[in-house]
């Protein structure tokens, strides 16, 4: 089993996006104390893993702390757990709170990976987004962290928006090439029901992209990258050799992680827990001694087997084959997927093909 | 009770035209039971039953009822199942009464389906009450049904007794008419016991509670009986009669209908129509008209999961217990696996024990398409008989291929002439013939491959018809066809359970209908689906299922496995549901589908 990752959720950002679903709040008051109980969080976990190897600050929007409030959140980071050199350091950042200073403070504590949010380069689709920044402080974000020299760099971008042609869509990644980025994270549009580009679906206002279009961008954003000798390692994430995201590999591969913060998960042996996403309920909680999890869960064979073909699925490694036990009707399923070029078997894994990444969260009922 | 105030009778209706309802007020009216306990439809206790307004197993009840000069009489309602599946259980239950009430629906007048029992009534001689029921309806038209029943029927019009059973209208008049026209029964205690068998259950404590009527002799508790047509003994534990429950009597005599009870484990073991007698003192012939039933429609049960195959096998068993008519043996498909193939009466009654199955015993199993029972005569000489296309036999060696035939009667108003015509031209019906019963309504016959009927030829005939429309039908033998057998590959794998035995000009109809029908049931998977129906190897029609485009989300929630793996976890439940056929997940829907009538 490889070293644990430690994961640190920022539940705050300046503004909500159109689209997103994770955990965060505009309220910055509440920073102070989330510190506070983040640093309970952490003593509580001081002997319950190995040596962490990789530690992601993301979010919500990590870069809306004050460079002290970095400062101290990483000096107590590594001073509350244990770590083991070398580890991969990555904080997500958004192109707004983008200043030397920042990026200064970043490569103070120890940050060598850097995670940009630029989703786009075109004003029409950052508004569309909701995205705070423009495409000028995006550039300038790019241009400032490629020349600040982090040991790597990634970007990550929407596409499959409403309206955006497959032309648009590789403009825009170009340009983003431009700044000869280690590692992009290329994410289809997801729309979730309870946001407001869910609402504004669920109205009527914006219309979903078609399947066929989704799948036309997929394998042309998979092809174009490819050809740039960036590697597509997992359905949405590209990377240049030994640039792939360790810590992200982690989940793939059922590696332990911690994750400390509202809402974050974790998992270690056989057991997954999650925290509460309320961040006042976080802090109360901690604030008298108290875990913030909110749910647990141990996992059966069934379970386990079920999480390896679902995560394996959706990574360029595959499953190992002696995973898949025999269900009736397995071997014509196999045959169909090899001959439909879904699947490639290789050094006793099977790996889904690019087209085979198109269907990651079918291909594990038909192992099942 | 003295013979002479027993009346046995039966109600021959239509359904929809208040057997059921008639008779609940026969049990209030008679005080057999007090409003307040009343459910609406006592007679029919089965869900299934009452969810389809048939009655499917009869219920017999002994109401008592004391006339106007104050004479207590027993009267015996032996209550009939109504559909044509089940002629041969209605002609036993005649065979138990002395009378009829013909009761007809005063807007829709006389159906097929009540001739058909109406004629059997006449050939036991019974006395005929006619009833003109739900006379309150708006649409009621008295007097079409009294020049129906005079012109087609032959019944004296002024002999019709009105009613709605819903209101309560003439209830006492038609108890009155039953004890006055309905001869009491004849025969003698005292000979040697002779009872007919009309109906028998299972009970879990007590074993098969087998209904008879009496017809000479006197059957008592201890007496040790013989069943004349299995020549089996058995010693008589309790009899009685029905009331609302069971209630026991020191014996049943000649002229009386009830139940007995004889430590009988199933009711395969009795044969309804067979004669109960003595062991000590038999008679020397049993009563005439009995006959083994036998099934003429067959089609196979697949659990969708293999390891249910037990389940399905004891949920068989126990089914059995209760329905003497279903046969069974076990069977596999190379596409399906471990089966049961299965023998019933007819359509309907293939719909009862695949519901039943599946809501008593919580069972998902896949039923192939009926099959009727065909005859090969091979080139050596030898002669097959093939329910089931699996074992069609080879091509070439066929000398002569047969198919049962019915002569199908239906019963419509005209205007609907040209539809049901065409309907039964389609259906390769031959030889057809016409009557006019009663102004502005036809009588069709036709002779009609059994094969053409039992899939949705009574759904199609509702339709076009607008449910004016019933058929009764009754079986004529055997007659040459020309037989194939239709096959269908999905992804070039033979499912061998959709196979067909269908006439040469039926069979691109078919393939073209099935896989149209396949392809809206079959999912769409990672791959196409490829659907071909075929005749020996040639492939006579086709349809695809094309892939999905894409089913992948783009992020998976950091380290949120959880959320992920339940939707998988939900997904997989689903896809239990399904048949795997090689690679393609093939829903229980569809094996359903390919039977259902085409979409208009």
């Amino acid at each position: 089993m490889s070293d644990p990752g430690l994961y640190v959720h920022v539940p705050f950002c300046r503004s909500k996006c159109a689209y997103c679903g994770f955990v965060s709040q505009t309220g910055l008051a509440a920073v102070p104390s989330w510190l506070k109980a983040l640093e309970k969080e952490a003593s509580l976990y001081k002997d319950v893993f190995g040596a962490f190897d990789t530690l992601f600050i993301g979010g919500g929007t990590p870069t809306v702390l004050l460079p002290s409030q970095l400062d101290s959140l990483a000096e107590c980071l590594f001073r509350e757990l244990p770590f083991k050199q070398p580890v991969e350091f990555t904080v997500e950042a958004n192109p707004d709170d983008l200043d030397t200073g920042t990026l200064a403070v970043l490569k103070d504590i120890g940050v060598n990976r850097l995670s940009l949010g630029i989703q786009s380069l075109e004003e029409k689709e950052l508004a569309f987004l909701g995205r705070r920044h423009s495409v000028r402080q995006a550039e300038r974000a790019l241009e400032l962290a490629a020349r600040s020299g982090f040991g790597s760099l990634s970007a990550d971008l929407i596409y499959g928006l409403p309206g955006q042609t497959l032309s648009d869509w590789l403009e825009t990644l170009k340009r983003v090439l431009a700044f000869e980025p280690d590692h992009l994270s290329c994410y289809q549009l997801t729309v979730e029901r309870h946001t407001p580009l869910g609402r504004m679906v669920a109205d009527k206002k914006v219309k979903k992209a078609r399947a066929k279009q989704e799948r036309e961008l997929f394998l042309a954003t998979s092809q174009f990258l490819e050809r740039e000798s960036y590697l597509h390692y997992e359905i949405s994430n590209f990377a240049r050799p030994g640039h792939l995201c360790r810590h992200n590999l982690k989940y793939w591969n059922r590696s332990p992680y911690l994750g400390l913060g509202p809402s974050a998960h974790s998992f270690e042996g056989d057991a997954r827990w999650w925290n509460t996403p309320s961040v006042r309920s976080y802090c109360l909680r901690l604030s008298h001694g108290l875990a913030p999890v909110r749910g647990k869960e141990i996992l059966s064979q069934e379970k386990r087997i079920m999480e390896s073909l679902l995560l394996g699925f959706r990574t360029m490694q595959g499953i190992e084959i002696d995973m898949v036990r025999e269900v009736s009707g397995l071997d014509s399923r196999m045959c169909h997927l090899l001959d439909n070029g879904l699947i490639v078997v290789r050094e006793g894994r099977i790996i889904p093909t690019r087209e085979g990444f198109l269907y990651a969260d079918g291909l594990p009922l038909l192992f099942t | 009770m003295d013979k002479k105030n027993i009346r046995n009778f039966s109600i021959i209706a239509h359904i929809d035209h208040g057997k059921s309802t008639l008779a609940d007020r026969f049990i209030q009216y008679t005080g057999l039971v007090s409003v307040r306990e009343f459910r609406d439809q006592i007679l029919d206790s089965m869900d299934l039953e009452r969810e389809r307004g048939i009655t499917i197993k009869s219920h017999t009840i002994t109401l008592p009822y004391r006339s106007e000069d104050g004479t207590e009489y027993s009267l015996n309602l032996i209550d009939t199942p109504g559909h044509v599946d089940f002629s041969y259980e209605v002609s036993r239950a005649l065979a138990s009464c002395e009378g009829v009430l013909l009761l007809v629906d005063a807007s829709q007048g006389v159906q097929a389906q009540t001739l058909s029992n109406l004629y059997m009534a006449m050939e036991h001689d019974l006395t005929i009450i006619p009833v003109i029921n739900k006379i309150d309806l708006p649409s009621a038209d008295v007097e079409m049904v009294r020049e129906q029943m005079d012109r087609e029927l032959g019944l004296a019009p002024e002999s019709a007794v009105l009613s709605s059973a819903k209101e309560g209208i003439g209830i006492e008049e038609i108890l009155r008419a039953i004890v006055e026209r309905i001869p009491a029964p004849r025969g003698d205690a005292e000979n040697p016991l002779s009872a007919l068998i009309f109906d028998a259950r299972y009970d879990p404590f007590r074993g098969v509670i087998v209904s008879c009527r009496v017809l000479d002799g006197t059957i008592r508790q201890g007496d040790l009986i013989r069943f004349m047509s299995t020549q089996r003994t058995y010693k008589v534990e309790e009899v009685g009669v029905f009331r609302l429950n069971r209630e026991a009597r020191k014996h049943l005599s000649s002229g009386e209908v009830g139940y007995m009870i004889a430590g009988i484990k199933t009711v395969s073991d009795t044969r309804i129509g067979d004669t109960i007698t003595l062991d000590s003192r038999p008679v020397p012939v049993p009563l005439p008209g009995f006959k083994e039933v036998k099934p003429v429609v067959f089609s196979s049960l697949y659990p969708i999961s293999s390891e249910d195959y037990e389940t399905l096998s004891v949920a068989l068993e126990k089914y059995k217990l209760n329905d003497a008519a279903l046969v069974y043996q076990k069977d596999s498909s190379a596409a399906l696996g471990q089966g049961f193939r299965c023998g019933f009466l007819g359509l309907l009654h293939l719909e009862i024990v695949q519901e039943r199955l599946e809501r008593e015993y919580d069972l998902a199993f896949i039923m192939t398409v009926p099959s009727v029972q065909y005859r090969f005569t091979l080139g050596d000489g030898k002669v097959l008989t093939v329910d089931n296309p699996q074992y069609y036999p080879d091509p070439g060696a066929i000398e002569k291929a047969e198919e049962p035939f019915i002569r199908a009667t239906i019963f419509t108003p005209e205007r609907y002439l040209g539809a049901v015509m065409k309907l039964c031209m389609e259906r390769r019906g031959t030889d057809a013939r016409f009557n006019s019963p009663a102004p502005g309504r036809l009588e069709i016959i036709y002779d009609m491959p059994l094969a053409e009927v039992i899939v949705d030829f009574h759904d199609k005939l509702k339709s076009i018809t607008q449910g004016y429309g019933s058929l009764d039908y009754e079986l004529l033998g055997y007659r040459e066809s020309n037989l194939v057998k239709l096959d269908f590959l999905v992804n070039g794998e033979k499912v061998d359970a959709l196979s067909l035995i269908v006439h040469q000009d039926r069979a691109r109809e078919w393939a073209v209908q099935v896989c149209e029908r396949l392809k809206e049931e079959i999912p769409r998977h990672q791959f196409k689906i490829a659907i071909q129906g075929a005749i020996g190897g040639k492939i006579i029609s086709r349809s695809t299922v094309s892939p999905f485009r894409k089913d992948v989300t783009a992020k998976c929630y950091g380290g949120d496995i959880t959320r992920k793996r339940k939707l998988l976890e939900k997904q997989k439940k689903g896809k239990k549901r399904m048949k795997m056929v090689g690679a393609v997940s093939i829903p229980q829907s569809a094996f359903v589908a390919v039977l259902k009538a085409d979409h208009e």
